[in-house]
């Protein structure tokens, strides 16, 4: 039992399970799933295939932050990605045809993707800090996209492209699969390899690593480059889902989505350790709030503030500090005479 | 000057026993400090000496015993309760804002107020004067950071003293210091206990031990061993307490330098004119199979600075690098690890250990980084490289699971040797291995050393401890403001003839 309570994934799960419960008490068909025509509905599913866009962004942006970065650019990454893709289709004479969603999404994930080398190239090669680096592309992306759109909201019709974020596989929605496989190949590259280890290593301690012989330079810009290839990968999805590229509203603001999702899943902002279960999870808790805006009804215009609330009150719930004040008030209740004997596991011998 | 044994005591601390998970640090250790002594804790790394000190400066809680201060009952939440009761500390990394001025940092918290504004004239005349009262004559404007770490300990002892401390902390003050720092130091630690302050010491060297200590306690393994007055306990008898056998290990070592190197060969290592710009002026360098070469010098003699070139974690601007005979260019730490040469960095907390991986993780760092990232190297063969290296360097404890910052600095030191004998170097080099490390892991590295340069590996052994140099190296490259200014062969010479080598300021001819 203690086990459990001590695994560090224990709390951002619990914090996701009692998202779920509120939400099934003050609406039981919350977690009704419903099938129709071979076809999996429900608030859950949508909540599965919604989140594909931040997790995509989210299982980048614990890479970067594990090299003691940030990428602030994401969100421009995914606007870019979006109007190349919608932009080829638009002026394909054959917008329903595979090979031409095809040749959008690759150009369209590729361009992401030089966006992400050139964050890395400012960061490791230029040594300019990461929130300034990336804080460029954040601020120029969408200009970008829209000199690519020519100022417009560019619309398209094309099956194939829709298929992407709207249609099913085997009964669940497509999104969720392009999902599944991201985390499953990132956390093979990183787990497998020794890529996640090293790049560990140059978070915690980038003198010692350097000493040591590891390529931190490399292993820092990889991991921008990834991380503008998911986002760029995001931008599809989301264009995908709206079948519009629209360089003002495509994932504005998820950075920061991205930022607390990989927090809630328990990798510091200080680098180092990082933990990919924890950020699907942290995805997964984000995605489940703002579906609970939406399905208590909470009026728009104080949408931020009760978002604001449940994050604070979530990241209390996992303070180590806090629950230690916690325990150790109620153990002062039941024994007062009693030491403070929480105190020497809380302080770890350094 | 031993003070009275009736005093009575400034600070008392009775059973003390502080746990954290899985390991009992401390076990009911009883602690007396009293006005006017100077005494010093002793005891190998992970005897306890640090538990005990965070556990008297509020840092840990203790989960049983007391704690009395000036005779009453303290409980210590946090590190302010301490100072509140009158207990002062100056850790070996200095905890002051370099960033700001001597006066600043002396007087911050208590600045002299008129009106409800600081009035600055005034703050730095007061700090002036108390760091005049400790014999230290600096601008009081001037930053911080822009002084040497001495300056920067007695700054941070003026500090304790502004705050009228009747108990002062020092946790390895001199072991950054030269021997005039040292001696500085000493002035003000006498100075302040015939001034009825009551000073808890720590320091790995032993001479200063009996230099300037009143009464000795000695812990081993988070248990009191005794208290002693310094006069009364020999130093052999003091170490066979902290170690608790008898140690003739080191002396058994003594002068297994005593061995014939092959010169007439390549040499592993040679360097011609190596230099930089303001770090160093050009040296030449030669190390040959199984040879020990020392670098002794005092610290900021560029030692350091000559084996960070060679290593190219700095890289040079002058000089040519010849590796078995063949040129080679050595300008990133990468170039020296292709040519098998690895560099073990003094500063062990900043530049070697990844404190938040695990030991075995740390150990295959080496190997990792060098095949690169996709050929990863399996659990079987770290838990393999692990049984190898760490276990036959008897890294504690021998788990290689365990986050590497939670072992004590001597086991730290092990496992970073592990890493890099696991590379299979040609040559090695070790710059203050056995620095602030306890006497039995000093003795493991050295005889570990030695073995290692018995069967072939080349190796440049960098320490404060001359001794230590000369008795671990077959030749020894002096070096004094930051140039080279000779090479002994060390059998030739004692630690007098070395200290007076380095003494003399004329630059000598390069004997080699």
């Amino acid at each position: 039992m203690m086990n459990v309570l001590r695994h560090r994934l224990f709390w951002p799960i619990a914090a996701l399970l009692v998202l779920v419960i509120v939400n099934t008490v003050a609406r039981p068909s919350f977690i009704a799933v419903t099938v129709q025509g071979g076809q999996l509905y429900g608030p859950l599913i949508d909540i599965l295939r919604n989140s594909a866009p931040l997790m995509l962004v989210a299982l980048g942006m614990t890479i970067v932050i594990a090299t003691r970065g940030i990428d602030l650019s994401v969100g421009a990454i995914m606007a870019v990605s979006g109007a190349v893709a919608l932009t080829i289709i638009e002026g394909s004479p054959d917008p329903d045809g595979m090979g031409t969603v095809l040749i959008a999404i690759v150009t369209g994930v590729l361009v992401a993707f030089v966006l992400g080398l050139w964050n890395g190239f400012l960061v490791s090669v230029i040594g300019i800090q990461p929130i300034i680096a990336t804080l460029v592309l954040m601020l120029a992306g969408r200009g970008i996209a829209l000199l690519i759109t020519g100022g417009f909201i560019t619309t398209i019709n094309s099956d194939p492209y829709r298929f992407i974020a709207q249609g099913y596989v085997f009964g669940l929605p497509f999104a969720l699969y392009v999902s599944l496989a991201a985390v499953a190949i990132v956390a093979l590259i990183e787990r497998r390899t020794a890529l996640g280890m090293l790049t560990e290593a140059v978070g915690i301690n980038p003198e010692a690593s350097r000493l040591a012989g590891v390529r931190s330079r490399g292993i820092i810009w990889a991991a921008y480059a990834v991380s503008g290839l998911l986002a760029g990968l995001a931008g599809i999805l989301y264009s995908s889902n709206i079948m519009a590229a629209d360089a003002n509203a495509a994932g504005l603001y998820i950075e920061l989505d991205a930022i607390l999702a990989v927090v809630l899943g328990g990798t510091s902002l200080m680098g180092g350790k990082f933990s990919l279960a924890g950020t699907v999870v942290g995805v997964f808790t984000i995605q489940t709030l703002k579906s609970t805006i939406t399905f208590l009804g909470v009026p728009p215009a104080v949408s931020p503030l009760f978002l604001a609330i449940v994050v604070v009150i979530v990241v209390l719930v996992q303070s180590p500090r806090l629950r230690g004040w916690v325990a150790r008030s109620t153990r002062w209740r039941v024994r007062p005479a009693a030491s403070r004997d929480t105190e020497g596991s809380e302080v770890a011998p350094s | 000057m031993l003070a009275d044994t009736e005093v009575a005591p400034v600070v008392e601390m009775r059973g003390i026993t502080i746990e954290f998970p899985g390991v009992k640090a401390l076990v009911g250790v009883d602690f007396t400090l009293r006005p006017g002594e100077i005494h010093t804790l002793m005891g190998e790394n992970g005897a306890g000496k640090s538990t005990l000190i965070k556990a008297l400066t509020g840092v840990y809680a203790i989960d049983a015993g007391t704690i009395t201060v000036g005779g009453r009952q303290r409980e210590f939440r946090t590190t302010a309760d301490a100072q509140a009761a009158g207990i002062s500390t100056v850790y070996q990394e200095i905890n002051l804002c370099t960033n700001l001025t001597v006066g600043e940092n002396v007087m911050l918290g208590h600045e002299v107020r008129t009106a409800g504004r600081i009035d600055w004239r005034a703050t730095h005349r007061d700090a002036a004067r108390h760091l005049a009262g400790l014999g230290l004559e600096i601008d009081t404007h001037s930053l911080l950071a822009t002084h040497s770490i001495a300056v920067q300990q007695l700054v941070a002892i003026s500090r304790a003293m502004v705050t009228e401390s009747r108990v002062l902390v020092l946790d390895e003050p001199t072991s950054s210091l030269d021997r005039g720092e040292v001696e500085q130091l000493f002035a003000v630690m006498r100075d302040l206990r015939a001034r009825g302050v009551a000073i808890l010491f720590v320091t790995h060297f032993l001479d200063q031990v009996y230099e300037i200590s009143d009464r000795l306690t000695v812990l081993r393994n988070g248990a009191l061993v005794g208290e002693y007055p310094a006069a009364e306990l020999p130093r052999a008898e003091l170490i066979s307490l902290m170690i608790g056998r008898e140690l003739d290990e080191l002396s058994a070592l003594s002068r297994t330098a005593v061995r014939e190197i092959d010169r007439d060969a390549e040499p592993v290592f040679h360097a011609a004119e190596l230099g930089r710009h303001g770090m160093l002026a050009p040296a030449d360098l030669e190390v040959f199979d199984g040879e020990v070469v020392g670098i002794a010098g005092l610290l900021g003699s560029g030692r350091t600075e000559l084996v960070r070139l060679v290593y190219g974690a700095v890289r040079p601007d002058s000089g040519r690098v010849r590796i078995r005979g063949k040129a080679a260019r050595i300008t990133s730490p990468r170039h020296a690890i292709d040519h098998r040469i690895a560099f073990s960095s003094e500063d062990r907390r900043a530049e070697g250990i990844i404190g938040d991986l695990t030991v075995a993780e740390n150990i295959v760092l080496g190997i990792q980084a060098k095949r690169g990232w996709l050929r990863k190297v399996r659990r079987a063969e770290a838990l393999a490289v692990f049984a190898d290296y760490a276990a036959a360097l008897g890294v504690r404890p021998s788990d290689p699971n365990r986050l590497v910052r939670d072992l004590s600095g001597g086991n730290q030191q092990k496992v970073l040797l592990a890493r890099w004998l696991a590379t299979a170097p040609q040559l090695i080099i070790l710059d203050e291995p056995t620095r602030g490390i306890d006497i039995g892991a000093k003795a493991d590295i050295q005889r570990k050393v030695a073995e290692l340069a018995g069967q072939g590996l080349a190796v440049v052994f960098i320490s404060s401890e001359l001794e230590e140099v000369l008795r671990i190296s077959q030749r020894v490259v002096v070096m004094r403001d930051r140039r080279k200014i000779g090479e002994l062969v060390s059998h030739d010479i004692d630690v007098a003839d070395l200290v007076d080598y380095i003494a003399r300021h004329e630059i000598a001819e390069t004997v080699a």
